[in-house]
């Protein structure tokens, strides 16, 4: 049975050149902090890297970039470095409704710590709202981190907007573009961000790396001490293998993005016109304003975890937002916070493409998620 | 995502008894659609025997497994020995769930006490 991989925003599988480049510095290669010649050429390796990670969002500089472990990691080190080291100018700290867990669970740990953090509405397309946001920034906010584009729904936020409201009154705009890197194009210096978190493993890249943007002038401090390595902000011998590769997975990306993005879109658009024929299917998300790559749907009377385990028996991997496939047995926050009820979350299916999807897939998808929703509606006490 | 046994996936791609009966002698209906599972349990009784059985389910792929279990162990049974299936009966005899399924998808031994019940009190009438 032909495989059909429809699951990227979860785990991008390693570009095949990717790994050829990156190889050798899995196996044979010192520790960059070494001073012998042996530890110099992983050092030069990962300032290399460095500068393709800067050129792929236009940084000022390639010493605005540390490498972390993740983007869980960068956005921990953004967040509480951040919170940290402003606390003299504030202590107010502001997210989008609908933000990654990665961010969302530090912002609440320093909570706890006597910082105050509250979160933005979005609209039922999941765009932040701007006229709370404008209310809610004060003098003291001394952080907002808003994403670039959402994991689970594919709606693109507007940056650019946000960022001058943030900067008119409050301090800094950290942006975590996991899901956005590689598929549209990021300028940190025109959409002025503070701070940007991408991950390796989202651009192609090996798993085991991410990079944290941190513009000049940008107060930070350590939250991990040790070693001193990346600038003292992420202490730890450094993953030269993923590294690279995520470098060089982002010169891959900067140069294919335009075209490969266009390609995808159109299979996703013709994914969005067939399944949204299905009765009672709808479109999460925004319509128009979404990731190329990116199709996400509810389906009244069904669950989301079932069609996940259905959609497998076809060879299709696909993800869902029900409560039944996570670790807390509660439906996606995303969902809910676009004004989804629990029993509308549960029925959710995400599908984002990537590099192995071809047009031509689009007929056995479409079959077999209409097969699906039949055969569970069939099963379901919801329909009489 | 959960990893299920080979006989969960074989009750979930191939449940047995789906459907409802028409003037059922007992109906039983347990869990609630914002929680994310709800099964309805229809039973057909002679002699105190279930001689037929069917479900309708809305859930994860446990809750559509156990209810497709718990029709298979309680059909042919006397309702007095159906009322002591219990969920960890359904559980076992699917070779286990997992942890965090044990509780809230595991609701099929309920609906059948539900349904047993309900049979029950109309008896009486």
């Amino acid at each position: 049975m032909e495989r059909i991989y429809l699951d990227h925003a979860s785990s991008s599988p390693i570009d095949s050149r990717v790994l050829e480049y990156s190889k050798p510095y899995l196996a044979d290669v010192g520790n960059p902090s070494s001073l012998y010649e042996f530890g110099q050429d992983a050092k030069n390796a990962i300032e290399t890297a460095r500068k393709k990670i800067a050129e792929f969002i236009n940084a000022e500089s390639e010493k605005t970039i540390i490498f972390t472990g993740s983007a869980t990691e960068s956005n921990n080190i953004a967040i509480r470095g951040v919170a940290q080291r402003n606390i003299k100018d504030g202590k107010k700290l502001l997210s989008s409704a609908i933000e990654h867990i990665s961010v969302i669970n530090p912002m609440k740990h320093l909570q706890k710590n006597g910082w105050i953090f509250e979160t933005i509405p979005v609209d039922k397309y999941g765009v932040v709202n701007i006229d709370i946001l404008n209310k809610k920034i004060s003098n003291d906010t001394i952080l907002t981190s808003v994403m670039y584009a959402n994991n689970e729904i594919g709606t693109i936020e507007p940056i650019k907007q946000i960022s001058e409201i943030i900067h008119k009154k409050g301090k800094y705009l950290h942006v975590d573009a996991t899901a956005s890197a590689g598929k549209i194009p990021i300028d940190v210096q025109a959409e002025e961000i503070d701070l940007l978190t991408i991950s390796s493993n989202d651009l192609y890249g090996p798993k085991g790396a991410g990079a944290l943007y941190i513009k000049p002038g940008v107060k930070i401090q350590s939250v991990n001490p040790g070693g001193g390595q990346e600038r003292g902000l992420r202490s730890g011998t450094e993953n030269v293998f993923s590294i690279v590769g995520m470098g060089e997975a982002a010169k891959i990306a900067k140069k294919e993005m335009k075209n490969e993005s266009k390609r995808l879109q159109r299979i996703r658009d013709s994914l969005i016109s067939e399944i949204y024929k299905i009765d009672e299917a709808y479109l999460t998300g925004h319509p128009t304003n979404r990731l190329p790559h990116h199709a996400s749907f509810r389906f009244s009377h069904i669950e989301g975890e079932s069609i996940l385990l259905n959609m497998d028996m076809y060879g299709i991997q696909i993800a869902t937002g029900s409560a039944c496939s996570s670790k807390t047995l509660e439906p996606s926050h995303v969902l809910l916070a676009i004004g989804l009820k629990h029993e509308e979350a549960h029925g959710s299916m995400v599908m984002t493409l990537g590099h192995t999807n071809k047009l031509s897939q689009v007929p056995k998808i479409v079959k077999a998620t209409k097969e699906t929703v039949k055969r569970l509606r069939q099963l379901s006490p919801l329909i009489k | 995502m959960p990893v299920y046994s080979k006989k969960v996936m074989d009750h979930f791609t191939k449940p047995r008894n789906v459907g409802v009966i028409e003037n059922p002698d007992g109906y039983g209906k347990v869990g609630n659609p914002v929680c994310g599972d709800l099964m309805e349990m229809y039973i057909k009784v002679e002699d105190d025997i279930i001689k037929d059985i069917k479900f309708k389910t809305f859930g994860c792929g446990s809750a559509i497994a156990t209810s497709s279990m718990v029709t298979e162990l309680a059909i042919g049974k006397n309702i007095d020995e159906a009322l002591k299936i219990t969920r960890n009966d359904v559980a076992n005899e699917l070779d286990g769930l997992p942890p965090q399924k044990m509780h809230c998808s595991n609701l099929a031994a309920d609906a059948l006490h539900a349904a047993i019940e309900d049979y029950k009190k109309k008896k009486k009438k």
